[in-house]
Parts: C-alpha cells; sequence; structure tokens
C-alpha cells in the first residue's frame, strides 16, 4: 500500500501535536488537525498540486520530466484572465486556459519525441522562456477580474463539496482509466520500461511521448484555472513558482520509479496528500516557515528512503 | 616446468545458491602457473558464476574451499580478489571511455604526491607496461578512442599492473577480427611463458584446441572433468559438455521439403551502405533457413533490415508474392513479420510488467473496443500460451523480470506468436537458455514450420544450425558467402565459408 501509512502516521501525529501547541498538552480530542472543517482545507490545498502530480504521474512513467508545469500554469492563468475579460468571450476564459496548457505541453512532447532531445533539458528551457511568456502576457502587472465566469470551480462547492476537490478527484480517476483500462496506459508503461523494445514491438513511441506531455501541459493548463480562480487574479511572475518541485516531490514520494515504467495515479494522489498535511499540519503546530522547509525537505528524502528499504526487505 | 607441475589456484567442492535454484554444484578446479586453462560448457553450465565467485562478485556457500598457492583464502569481495592477484577481462570491458590510457589503468589506485595526483608517475608506468605488450597507442590517448581489440590490451595492462598472477578472459574473441585474436593468443602465449595463470572462456572448440594445455568442462552447474592436451578430442569435449549424443537433441519432424516451391518470402539487395551489402534469399513456406557466420558478419544487422528495425539503404522485400514496404517495425507487424531479439533483455521484454502484460502487448489493440483493453481476451490468451508453450511462472502476473531465462524466452516468443506472423525471424533464440527449454523451443520450432510458417533462424552455435536447419545461408563481412542444403550442412562446411577470407 505504499505511503499510506506514513500519510495516516503524520496526520495522527498532527492531531497530538496541534493540541500541545494549543492548550499544552497532548490531548487527543483537543488537536486542531482532524477536524471537518480543517480536513476539507488541506484538500482543497492539495488539488491543484494533486492535478499538477497527475500530468507529472504520466510523464515520469515514461521516464521523463516536466519541468515546466509551474510556468505553464501561470501562462495559462495569465490567457484564462485576459481572455475573461475581453468583451465577448467572457466565457471562454476556462478553454483558453486549457487550449494553452496542452499547445505547451505539446510543443514539450514534439521536441521530446522528433528532436530526441532530453526532456530535463528540453523542459528546463520551456521552464524559463513559458515565465518569461506569462509576464509578457500582462505586461509583467498583476490581471485582475471580479467578474470572473469560471469563479466558482476555485470557490464554490457542489453538494457541500468543494470543486476543487472534485475536480482533482476526477483527474485522478481519469488518469487511473488511461493508466489502466486503455492500451495507452499499457503503452505509456511499456515506453518507460524498455522504449527499445517498445519501438521493435511496434508501438508509437513519439505518439506516447506526444501524449503525456500533452496532458501534463494540459492539466497544468487547468491548475492554472484553478488557480486564477480561485484568486480572482494572475501574476506572471509569482503565480505557481517552483509548483513543478512539489509535483515532482508528490508522484516520487507516492512510489512511481523515476527511471520510468512502474508506480501508479493512487500513490501519487497519497504523495500529493502528504506535502498538503504537512504544510498544513506545520503551519497549525505553529512551527515558523523556515523550519517548514526544513522538515518537510527531509520528510520526503526520510519517506523515500523508508519505501525503498520496505522494498528491499520485501525482495529478498 | 617445475613450476608448472603443482596447482597454484584450487577451488573445490565450490557451490552457488540463488533463493531456491542451484547454480553451482561442488564444482572443483585447478590451475596452474605458466599454463593456459580452458573453462568450457553451454551457455547457463555455470562458467560465469564461477568466475564471479573467482573475481569476488558472488559469494560461495559455506562448504565451499579456495586455495592460492595452497593456502585456504576467503575472496569476500572484488578487492581482496585484487589483493590476492586475481584479474578478470569480461566480455564487455569495464573500463571509462572518457579517461585516457594511463587513468585507466592505474583506475583505483592513482599514485598520489602530497595528495595530488601524480600524472607524469602513471603515464610513466603506463607506458612501460604498454611497451611490454607491444602496443601501438600511448598512455595519454583516451580509451573511448580505441579499438576493441586495443580495449582489451589496456584492460590486460591494467591486470598486469596490480601484479595479477591469476588471470581470467571471458570469451575474448567474439568481438576481434582474425588478426587481433592471432594477436591475442601471442600475448596470452608470452603471457604464460611469463608464468602467469590463465584461465580462458570460449565456445570455440578451435580456438581451445590451437591455445589451452588443458580443458576443464562444466554442465548444468556441475564438475564433468579435466582434459589434458593430449586427450582434447572434439568427440570427447562435445559429450562433455552435453552429457548426451548431440544427433538425438534436434528432431526434425516437419518435411524438409516441405511445400518447397511456393516462396513465402524473397528478399533481394538488402543493405544498409555500412555493414550490410546486397543480400538476396529466399524462404520457403515451412521451412527452417539457418543464417550462420562469426559475430559482426551482419547477422542481427540483416534481420533487423528486414524486420524493419533499421533504416535500409537498398533492396526489395516480397512477401508470398507482394512487394511490401517496410519503414518501421509497426509496418513489419502489420505485414506479418515478427523478429525475435537476440537480446530479450534490453530490446525484446518489458521486465517490470506482467507476464500476462508482455504476451498480450502486440495484439492489445486488436483485441481492444475503442482504445479500452479487453481484459477478458488478455486473460484467455495468456492462459492459452502459458499451457502451449509451458512457461513455468507463480501467475501470470508476476513481473517477467523474475522468471528463468527460458520462460523469458518463451514468453517472448509466444507475445511474437499472438500475432500470427506468416514470416518468423529467430535471432539467437537458445541464447542464455537452459537445456530443457532448449529442446522445448526447437521442438516448438518444428511445430511452427509443420504449420506453413516460413523461419529464418539466426545461430552463433552450429549445432544448433546443423540441428534444426533444411537450408542455410552463411555470412561474413556483411554479405552472403554461400549456402548449403541438406547432407552438405555440416560444421565444418559452415566454419570454411565463414572463416575463409
Amino acid at each position: 500500500m505504499g505511503m499510506l501509512p506514513v500519510l495516516i502516521l503524520i496526520a495522527l501525529l498532527f492531531q497530538v501535536l496541534s493540541s500541545y501547541a494549543e492548550t499544552g498538552e497532548s490531548l487527543w480530542t483537543a488537536g486542531r488537525f482532524l477536524t471537518v472543517g480543517n480536513l476539507s482545507i488541506v484538500a482543497q490545498q492539495a488539488s491543484i498540486n494533486t492535478v499538477l502530480a497527475a500530468g507529472m504521474t504520466f510523464v515520469i512513467l515514461t521516464g521523463g520530466i516536466d519541468l515546466s508545469v509551474g510556468s505553464i500554469l501561470a501562462a495559462s492563468a495569465m490567457s484564462a484572465l485576459l481572455v475573461s475579460l475581453m468583451p465577448g468571450f467572457e466565457h471562454l476564459g476556462l478553454p483558453a486556459s486549457l487550449l494553452v496548457g496542452l499547445v505547451l505541453g505539446a510543443m514539450n512532447g514534439a521536441l521530446i519525441a522528433f528532436a530526441k532531445l532530453p526532456p530535463f533539458i528540453v523542459t528546463l528551457g520551456s521552464m524559463t522562456a513559458v515565465r518569461g511568456f506569462a509576464r509578457f502576457l500582462g505586461s509583467d502587472n498583476t490581471v485582475f477580474n471580479s467578474d470572473l465566469t469560471f469563479a466558482f470551480i476555485g470557490n464554490g462547492s457542489l453538494f457541500g463539496v468543494p470543486w476543487l476537490m472534485i475536480i482533482a478527484l476526477a483527474t485522478v480517476l481519469v488518469s487511473w482509466v488511461i493508466l489502466r483500462r486503455t492500451v495507452l496506459g499499457v503503452r505509456i508503461y511499456a515506453v518507460g520500461g524498455n522504449a527499445d523494445a517498445a519501438r521493435l514491438s511496434g508501438i508509437k513511441v513519439w505518439w506516447v511521448l506526444l501524449f503525456v506531455y500533452g496532458v501534463s501541459g494540459l492539466l497544468a493548463g487547468l491548475g492554472g484555472a484553478m488557480s486564477a480562480a480561485r484568486l480572482y487574479a494572475a501574476n506572471g511572475l509569482q503565480l505557481g513558482q517552483s509548483y513543478e518541485l512539489d509535483a515532482i516531490a508528490a508522484v516520487i514520494l507516492g512510489g512511481t520509479s523515476f527511471v520510468g515504467g512502474v508506480g501508479s495515479i493512487w500513490g501519487t494522489l497519497i504523495g500529493a496528500m502528504i506535502i498538503a498535511v504537512l504544510s498544513n499540519g506545520l503551519i497549525l503546530t505553529g512551527v515558523s516557515d523556515i523550519w517548514q522547509f526544513i522538515i518537510k525537505g527531509f520528510v520526503i528524502i526520510g519517506a523515500v528512503a523508508l519505501d525503498r528499504y520496505r522494498v528491499a526487505g520485501a525482495r529478498t | 616446468m617445475t613450476m608448472a607441475s603443482s596447482s597454484y589456484l584450487r577451488m573445490e567442492n565450490v557451490s552457488k545458491t540463488f533463493g531456491r535454484a542451484q547454480a553451482l554444484s561442488n564444482v572443483s578446479l585447478d590451475v596452474r602457473l605458466g599454463e593456459i586453462h580452458a573453462l568450457m560448457g553451454e551457455n547457463g553450465a555455470g562458467k560465469s558464476t564461477l568466475m564471479k565467485i573467482l573475481s569476488g562478485a558472488y559469494l560461495p556457500d559455506a562448504n565451499s574451499a579456495i586455495y592460492i598457492d595452497q593456502k585456504r583464502v576467503w575472496i569476500s569481495g572484488p578487492h581482496a580478489a585484487q589483493a590476492l592477484g586475481i584479474s578478470i577481462i569480461y566480455q564487455e570491458l569495464s573500463l571509462a571511455p572518457n579517461l585516457t590510457v594511463a587513468e585507466n589503468i592505474y583506475l583505483g589506485r592513482e599514485i598520489s604526491r602530497s595528495r595530488f595526483v601524480s600524472r607524469s608517475a602513471m603515464e610513466e608506468g603506463a607506458r612501460n607496461i604498454l611497451k611490454r605488450l607491444n602496443a601501438n597507442f600511448g598512455p595519454r590517448d583516451k580509451v573511448g578512442q580505441l579499438s576493441i581489440a586495443e580495449r582489451q590490451l589496456v584492460e590486460i595492462a591494467r591486470a598486469l599492473n596490480f601484479k595479477c598472477r591469476i588471470l581470467v578472459m571471458d570469451e575474448p574473441t567474439t568481438t576481434l577480427s582474425e588478426r587481433e585474436t592471432d594477436k591475442l593468443f601471442q600475448l596470452m602465449r608470452q603471457l604464460r611463458s611469463d608464468g602467469m595463470a590463465i584461465v580462458y572462456i570460449s565456445h570455440r572448440m578451435n580456438e581451445v584446441y590451437e591455445l589451452a594445455d588443458r580443458v576443464s568442462v562444466l554442465r548444468d552447474g556441475t564438475y564433468v572433468g579435466t582434459l589434458d592436451r593430449s586427450d582434447m578430442v572434439p568427440e570427447t569435449v562435445v559429450r562433455m559438455m552435453v552429457g548426451r549424443d548431440v544427433s538425438s537433441f534436434y528432431k526434425k519432424g516437419h518435411s524438409p521439403e516441405g511445400e518447397m516451391g511456393t516462396v513465402a518470402v524473397r528478399v533481394q539487395g538488402v543493405g544498409d551502405g555500412r555493414r550490410v551489402h546486397e543480400c538476396s534469399f529466399d524462404v520457403h513456406r515451412g521451412e527452417v533457413l539457418g543464417i550462420a557466420g562469426l559475430v559482426g558478419a551482419g547477422r542481427t544487422e540483416l534481420a533487423r533490415l528486414v524486420c524493419g528495425a533499421d533504416r535500409r539503404a537498398s533492396g526489395t522485400i516480397e512477401l508470398d508474392g507482394r512487394r511490401i514496404d517496410i519503414r518501421s517495425p509497426l509496418d513489419a507487424q502489420r505485414s506479418g513479420i515478427a523478429y525475435l531479439t537476440e537480446d530479450r533483455k534490453q530490446l525484446g521484454l518489458f521486465l517490470d510488467m506482467s507476464v500476462s502484460e508482455n504476451l498480450n502487448l502486440d495484439v492489445i489493440e486488436r483485441d481492444s473496443k475503442f482504445g479500452f483493453l479487453n481484459r477478458i481476451a488478455a486473460r484467455r490468451r495468456s492462459r492459452k500460451a502459458t499451457e502451449l508453450l509451458s512457461i513455468k511462472a507463480a501467475s501470470s502476473d508476476v513481473a517477467v523480470g523474475s522468471l528463468s531465462g527460458g520462460n523469458q524466452q518463451k514468453v517472448l516468443l509466444a507475445r511474437l506468436l499472438e500475432t500470427n506472423p506468416r514470416f518468423l525471424i529467430l535471432d539467437e533464440p537458445t541464447r542464455g537458455v537452459d537445456i530443457g527449454a532448449k529442446s522445448e523451443i526447437y521442438k516448438l520450432i518444428d511445430d511452427l514450420a509443420k504449420s506453413g510458417i516460413a523461419i529464418v533462424v539466426i545461430s552463433s552455435e552450429l549445432p544448433e544450425i546443423v540441428g534444426i536447419c533444411d537450408r542455410v545461408i552463411v555470412m561474413r563481412g556483411g554479405r552472403i558467402a554461400g549456402s548449403l542444403k541438406g547432407p552438405e550442412i555440416t560444421q565444418e562446411n559452415i566454419m570454411e565459408i565463414a572463416t575463409s577470407a
């Protein structure tokens, strides 16, 4: 079950620690972490990273990496806001965001599949270039729109469940169906497991690569729409900074192999939850911002080390 | 010659178990200083495992004993082996191509003066050793720019630099040209007269007869025996290696005439302009055509051109009388051509994926509906295939990487057969496969031929070619140098065509 025990353990720990921070006593019932209100906040905080990490899972399963998702998110959010401000196009903000994400992701994919450039280098370049593009879109200013037509996805809820959560879970579910129930999914695993063998067995490796980077871009675009909806605003410089690192961390925490071919989308969901629980729990327990970074870093390394140790133990 | 009479390295009762599988059981080996000792055995006989124990890569089981110079030693790791004067030169050379010759020779034991690496001292030392070996390259050359034969020299130089007394060479000649091989043999004889103990692993009988003072044979992880030079007769060695009369091992059930006359495949003038030139051959329906030749003769390269893995520069391919345009492996698969790669781990299987996923990989699209997997069909196919080829796996959900070599090969074969090919190219179909699986694969090839499939078998094992093929073409230097059929197919005839200049 991978990292689920770690997630539960951290959650229980924060319940006790948050009580200690509040009352000076480690009382289970006085904890503020495991409350419906707080867990809903955690889930919403995890939602954008979950969507990005789902796309990242596709990419890492093929043995690649996508460093540009944070920048694509910013560019998509900017596009969404700018389009929504155009008279007569108010309703096209969300589609614009998705389209920009898809196109930028497909450009990454084309460079990797056809020009055969290393994914790290392509997406490192596009991370920088797209960041510049996002700033250019708003002339380096923050763009506001208080009448955003799709604002409900950032703030509204359906039958009491926040739309952000619904979108994140739907993304995970659709990803699972693609990865585990379609021909394309098997081929994604095959390309990640052995690209040479995949080509020899007649798999169109270029199409698989184009698809995974396209999906990663599309989901970054979706993440951009979610951020924009939440804030009613976007800033090309600040939005989505280092989001790619949280997405990669979630995928790796979820047990997906960095060399490709092994991993699952459920693991990614749990990985994204661990990261959100850590951020939220450390704030609740009153840990300073500086220490939050240090602790998060160590937890990521420690959890993966623990997992490796466990898997190695099981094999012998 | 007093030195040569007593044994220097003695391995006794060496056993090695991996989990439940016994790779070696009570193997003995005894090597003297100043001799070249050949170690022979089929693939999977345990030669490599034995040598990995000697080099410290594997630890032997508890009751194993190794003596060097009459003293019992415990080889706990590669460093311990080095300290005992043991060096191994593997088929895949272990050099750093980005470093210079001198840096490679001194790798791991760099000379330093007051903590700084002393390049001049290392280059001086390397130059002396290279001179002893008559090398025509210098210590400052980058290893990446040297030929395979020259890189072997660097490895030997490194061994000499370690003051090595026991040198193991694992099939050093497979990638060498004839002239390079001669030079290497000359050097080995020189090292022998310098008093070194050389263990020489080779599949090539004629090399062993030319070079070795004694030969030890392993079979299925056990020690069969050791022959002195005077007792080394080809028939004896082969019988020791195979353990039974070779002739009964291969059975041809399909008629060698087959449906002769109906040409299934016609390959004409195929070449890539570099390693394969103007190759033409026909394969009839229900026929097994062998492609023989030395390693590097262009057999695999030719097969890859035919199946679309590499781009061909010239030539045409006809299947059942229709010319087909093959530009990719996908094109070949769609026209009914299947290619079994010689390197199943790197180019064939998806080791982390399950047996069932591997078996179905080529046909999932055919079975699918709107891109969704048909899991019922997949389960049915994998059940049928595991039964038909008697694939031994705990379940069809275990990763293919956990299976034995023979079962992995069967999974790969089964995957190809699911596509219902009309033309099957099998490249080294029994490489790294145990004896039992081997005979099952031969039986399968025979059955496939009976069902009318045109089959090409590429093999480096001559008995295999002689045993299962109806017709043989022999390649040399990227061209088809000759063809044999019926009673003409003998190991001697094939070797003659393959090696004649």
